[in-house]
């Protein structure tokens, strides 16, 4: 008993000791932090239970044989954030590069079947060289292996990746597949062939940092929703988001305290919309007076930045806000914003979140790029994950909804549960003048008739009484009263229950 | 009395009228442009008039249509406030042929006061003093010698032509004088063409300090004490005082005296300033008198007790003063803070756009707030971008700068760039304190401009108790979030590290009546407070003092306002801080290289070509925001490498436009 307890505290010694002191040196000379160090914060202090400390590689090639490190390069367990269950696995740049050996991907899968056994997330934090390549087809199994989970726990429980490291290749894949991708600035990349590979195939000359950083993924390609300063700022961040989130989508959302009262009144909302339709102000404004605290945790907020995503809180209770931005291409809706806010509204519906949808669109946007790039399927998509959706939905219309964007915006017909305009809203096929200049083509020549078309197009259409009378909207609003009015609808729509009819899985225009 | 009297003013003057025609039951009139159509003067007034386009031109300046104005509601008494018509002798006379009252001096004061050699001669009919000099042209050094003896040393040799401090020379006895007439001679004729000079008396150290008059017009004149105004950048008052710290009885008595013959020689009712400069020695000369109310009055309204605007429509109905100079006492001490919507770090570039958020001070005995703006309003581009004066009152000197300072605090300002940071640093200058001002104070202590270095070395000690009070209280929050495993709920943490701006304090957070017991590196702090997690203002008392900080989250931080300066603080726990402490600090980027739009607005021309070579002063490029447009030149020699965005781009703050080599 004795020789194993001593045998049972070198090897938990070895294994904490992972890489050795030099390479844990080294990760912190570039910047990072360890495997262990990172769980240390993203976690309550001592609630980590960690599980496989033991476990080791298997293979016996290349002078594999001699080399083990007790662990294999990935710590595994699970803890608490605020007391709330998650599963995390920290891979280990300083054991073998962190590179994914069958037995580091054994561990992985692991934590993940019991986190959708039990209902908690998975928080990745990727750091690795990629796939053992020792180990061969073994390795690429192991992938798979994890990949097969990241889809079975999609939309059960939430996932997170934490990108910290490298993450190339094939290994891309398993964050790709998670819920929401972070990113650390200037330590950690993602992408699926490297820049010598770019070189050869290509001949572009671009660094890692440009080819896949956390700025290029989380500004350009939408990959990363969020980019960090380092390793301590996206931990604690990542603690604050998890606060959001429910635990699996058999929970509703967690609640907070606040004493931020419902019945706040933001006047200055009443002077948010410009006099000038085609002024913009900033829709942010709206979001950060109307939620709880003016807490709002922004998703991709560099990414299609004319469509606002990100989670807040109504009373204590977590809701999902999509909003268009009219300070970035009019608000309007393109195939990166439709992407985004699809994915955003499809997360929050998987997880029992209410969406509070703010519009103000003025349509699609136009041009060759769009139509190329498959604008038609890609705002499918975010037509398809509203209409799909069955979460309480609490729509407000600030200025414009024009056209089909109208109806994409979690419209009335979309089973929007609750739908208030502003006196501002202007609800319609198109803005008075392009709608003139169609019904009215043969007046074109003429400024004086067109302007007092305009003008009674104006007056007929651009307001929410139109909508109103058929019931499309269910009230107008005063702006200074958003947040009560929103508050009572969620209210109401607490135990809202809503199904789909069965079916296999729908078939959203991918 | 009136029952209606019009605004011929906006913003904050407009409203204070209103507060004092209301109180004395008047009804009130504002008129207003497009600009201003949601603006406060025109809530606040119990009708309003549309008078025309933004253009100050076209509306605030447009005599005919406040007439109409005033016919149309039947105002019976203009009060045009200060700037726009105050001083247009034209629009006394155009209301006057309407049948309608002034609330001003009549024309003719107007007049003579408008005008500088009238308004001089008529000064020293007065008996007032001017500042002695030798106007004649003087033909060589002899005569310059003999005339500056007679001024008094010592005395400035000035180019009659001269400007931009080009052939000026200061002498301090014969020689210099006779030197200087002979180089300012010279200078004269190579930089102006133009020989001639003059010599005039130069004033040490001078001051602003001016003199409120009231007259009515049965030829009662007083005179309430004076201002200090030498806190000016470029001209401009940006702090006022009543009284002065400089003046003794005496000078104080010889000033008003001299101020109210001056206003008897015009023949002068209503308000009206008579603005002095005062030497070192407490010799003051006349500078112009200024017929109307001044953007400054509260002052002296703060420390004699009477309301100048409600004296001003008594006298403008013929009522006489009942208030005598022996009734005139200056209780206690009073200073004025200008509130701009502008960037001090900018060179005071003016900041306009929406006031997203906007809390004001609490109004009190100490404390008043006259402004023009509410939350959610607009600082138009159109006019004068002051957001509002704060005015402090307190037993002495010390107490009101003691209370400014609380209120700067306390003033919470989102969405356009303030000057708050450039009045809280002035407020904490010892020389400030002190009170040994001169119309030089701002150029001689600020002679780089203002920076962010020349705040006042806030008390870490606070800031950080706040911050981990803060932190702690959100933690506390945090820790009651639903869904906990049973048993093994979070325990809120006593020991923390708090950064602030990057320095690491050691502190615990332990709880204590109404607050917390704190020790910050070593050293115990009390703490109370009622702060609720997401007010802007964390009210405390630390360790018994008052103490307000506006906090913002940033992140998984706090952003701190204090004392006109800003510090970002991370609070973590102990083992975090010892990770922090690995990660790598990483310099911001080095921006000097590149041109970057200082306000958000559109790219309407780029002047330069990639690889081309320019000179300092160069136009590179033209930024339109708000239908003004601003040239960028370059700030040195140098050669663009790249140009990042073209015509027509709409700009984000601090966007690179271009890069140089």
């Amino acid at each position: 008993m004795q020789e194993i307890i001593r045998q049972l505290d070198e090897k938990r010694a070895r294994a904490r000791a992972g890489g050795g002191d030099k390479r844990i040196a080294g990760q912190h000379a570039k910047g990072k932090l360890s495997a262990r160090e990172r769980i240390e914060l993203l976690l309550d202090p001592d609630s980590f239970e960690e599980w496989d400390m033991f476990v080791e590689h298997r293979c016996t090639d290349f002078g594999m044989g001699e080399q083990t490190i007790p662990g294999d390069g990935v710590v595994t367990g699970y803890g608490t954030i605020n007391g709330r269950l998650v599963f995390v696995f920290s891979q280990d740049f300083t054991v073998f590069g962190g590179s994914l050996s069958e037995a580091h991907a054994e561990k992985i899968c692991k934590i993940m079947d019991h986190a959708i056994k039990v209902g908690a997330p998975v928080i990745g934090l990727n750091d690795s060289g990629g796939a053992r390549i020792q180990e061969g087809v073994a390795s690429l199994a192991g992938y798979a292996e994890v990949f097969q989970r990241n889809v079975m726990a999609s939309g059960v429980v939430p996932q997170i990746s934490c990108i910290m490291g490298p993450c190339a290749g094939g290994a891309v894949y398993s964050p790709a597949m998670t819920d929401f991708i972070f990113m650390v600035k200037d330590s950690s990349y993602m992408f699926v062939t490297g820049p010598e590979v770019v070189k050869t195939v290509t001949h572009e000359s671009v660094t890692a940092e440009e080819l896949g950083g956390a700025v290029t993924h989380s500004s350009k390609s939408g990959v990363a929703d969020l980019a960090f300063e380092n390793d301590v700022e996206a931990l604690l961040q990542l603690r604050r988001f998890v606060d959001f989130l429910p635990s699996s989508n058999r929970e509703k959302p967690p609640v907070r305290p606040t004493s931020d009262s419902a019945d706040r009144m933001e006047m200055s909302l009443d002077t948010l919309i410009p006099d000038n339709p085609n002024k913009p102000y900033d829709m942010k404004e709206l979001i950060l007076k109307v939620v709880d605290e003016g807490d709002f945790f922004e998703i991709a907020p560099s990414f299609a930045a004319n469509i606002i995503t990100g989670f807040a809180r109504m009373e204590g209770s977590t809701v999902g806000i999509v909003a268009n931005q009219p300070m970035v291409l009019a608000g309007c809706l393109d195939i990166d914003s439709s992407r985004k806010a699809a994915r955003f509204v499809r997360f929050c519906d998987a997880f029992n979140i209410p969406i509070i949808t703010f519009v103000d669109v003025p349509g699609f946007l136009p041009g060759t790029a769009q139509e190329y790039g498959g604008i038609i399927k890609h705002g499918a998509k975010l037509l398809f994950a509203y209409a799909e959706c069955t979460v309480p939905k609490v729509t407000v219309i600030t200025r414009k909804a024009y056209g089909g964007a109208y109806d994409v915006m979690s419209s009335k017909h979309l089973r929007g549960d609750v739908n208030f305009a502003w006196p501002t809203a202007e609800i319609a096929v198109m803005g008075p003048k392009g709608a003139v200049e169609i019904i009215f083509r043969q007046d074109i020549g003429n400024a004086e008739k067109i302007a007092a078309r305009t003008e009674e197009y104006r007056q007929k259409f651009a307001n929410p009484f139109v909508a109103g009378h058929r019931g499309f909207i269910d009230d107008v609003i005063m702006p200074h009263a958003t947040r009560k009015r929103i508050c009572r609808s969620l209210v109401m729509l607490r135990d809202k229950e809503l199904e789909n009819p069965w079916r296999k899985h729908g078939n959203i225009p991918l | 009395m009136f029952d209606k009297i019009l605004i011929a003013n906006r913003g904050e003057i407009a409203c204070r009228v209103i507060k004092t025609a209301r109180r004395m039951g008047i009804k009130t009139v504002a008129v207003y442009s497009d600009a201003d159509k949601d603006a406060l003067h025109v809530q606040m007034a119990d009708e309003a008039v549309h008078i025309g386009p933004p253009q100050s031109a076209q509306s605030y300046l447009r005599i005919d249509r406040i007439v109409d104005a005033c016919l149309e509601t039947g105002a019976q008494a203009v009060h045009p406030g200060y700037g726009f018509l105050s001083e247009k002798r034209e629009f006394q006379e155009a209301l006057a042929k309407a049948g309608v009252a002034f609330i001003g001096p009549d024309a003719h004061a107007i007049y003579a006061m408008g005008d500088k050699i009238e308004s001089k001669k008529l000064a020293m009919e007065a008996g007032v003093n001017t500042v002695p000099g030798y106007m004649g042209v003087i033909k060589d050094a002899e005569e310059a010698v003999r005339i500056a003896r007679d001024i008094g040393y010592p005395v400035m040799v000035k180019a009659s032509a001269g400007g931009g401090g080009k052939g000026m020379r200061l002498a301090r006895n014969d020689q210099e004088a006779a030197e200087g007439f002979v180089s300012a001679t010279n200078e004269a004729r190579s930089s102006f063409a133009d020989d001639r000079v003059f010599i005039e008396k130069f004033i040490e150290q001078p001051r602003h300090i001016e003199i409120q008059v009231l007259a009515d017009a049965h030829g009662n004149v007083i005179y309430l004490g004076e201002r200090e105004c030498s806190i000016q950048r470029r001209h401009q008052k940006v702090i006022e005082e009543a009284p002065s710290p400089f003046l003794d009885e005496a000078t104080r008595k010889a000033m008003g005296e001299q101020a109210c013959a001056l206003a008897r020689a015009v023949g002068y009712k209503s308000a009206g300033t008579v603005e002095f400069i005062v030497g070192a020695d407490r010799s003051f000369y006349f500078l112009e008198m200024n017929t109307r109310l001044q953007v400054e009055h509260p002052v002296t309204e703060m420390v004699t007790g009477l309301d100048l605007v409600e004296w001003m429509i008594r006298i403008a109905d013929g009522e006489r003063l009942t208030v005598r100079q022996k009734d005139v006492k200056l209780n206690g001490w009073a200073v004025e803070a200008r509130v701009y919507a502008e960037d001090p770090f900018r060179n005071f570039l003016p900041s306009i756009g929406r006031l997203v958020r906007y809390v004001p001070p609490a109004e009190g005995d100490f404390v008043r707030v006259d402004t023009g703006v509410y939350e959610g309003g607009e600082i138009s581009m159109y006019y004068d971008p002051m957001i509002a004066k704060l005015i402090t009152y307190g037993v002495s000197r010390d107490h009101a700068i003691a209370h400014m300072r609380q209120a700067l605090d306390e003033y919470y300002i989102r969405g356009v760039n303030h000057n708050i940071p450039f009045l809280a640093s002035l407020m904490a200058k010892q020389r400030f304190v002190e009170g040994r001002l001169t119309t030089n104070f701002i150029a001689e202590e600020y002679p780089e401009g203002f920076h962010a270095a020349d705040l006042p070395p806030d008390d870490p000690e606070t800031l950080v108790a706040v911050a981990a009070a803060a932190h702690r209280r959100t933690i506390e929050r945090d820790a009651q979030i639903s869904g906990q495993l049973p048993g093994r709920e979070m325990k809120v943490a006593e020991d923390w590290v708090v950064m602030l701006d990057g320095k690491p304090h050691t502190v615990s957070v332990g709880d204590a009546p109404q607050g917390y017991a704190a020790v910050v590196d070593g050293n115990p702090v009390t703490l109370r407070t009622d702060w609720k997690i997401g007010e802007p203002l964390f009210r405390a008392t630390v360790n018994g003092h008052h103490v307000c900080v506006q906090i913002d989250r940033q992140g998984a931080g706090y952003r701190l306002f204090h004392a006109g300066s800003r510090a970002d603080a991370l609070v973590l726990t102990r083992r975090g801080a010892e990770l922090a402490a690995l990660m790598p600090h990483k310099a911001p980027p080095d921006m000097s290289r590149f041109l970057l739009s200082p306000m958000p607005g559109l790219l309407v021309s780029v002047a330069v070509e990639e690889g081309q070579e320019v000179k300092a002063g160069e136009v590179l490029a033209v930024v339109e925001a708000m239908k003004m447009e601003n040239v960028l030149r370059a700030e040195r020699d140098g050669s663009i490498s790249k140009i990042h965005t073209g015509p027509g781009a709409s700009l984000a703050v601090d966007q690179v436009i271009l890069e140089f080599a």
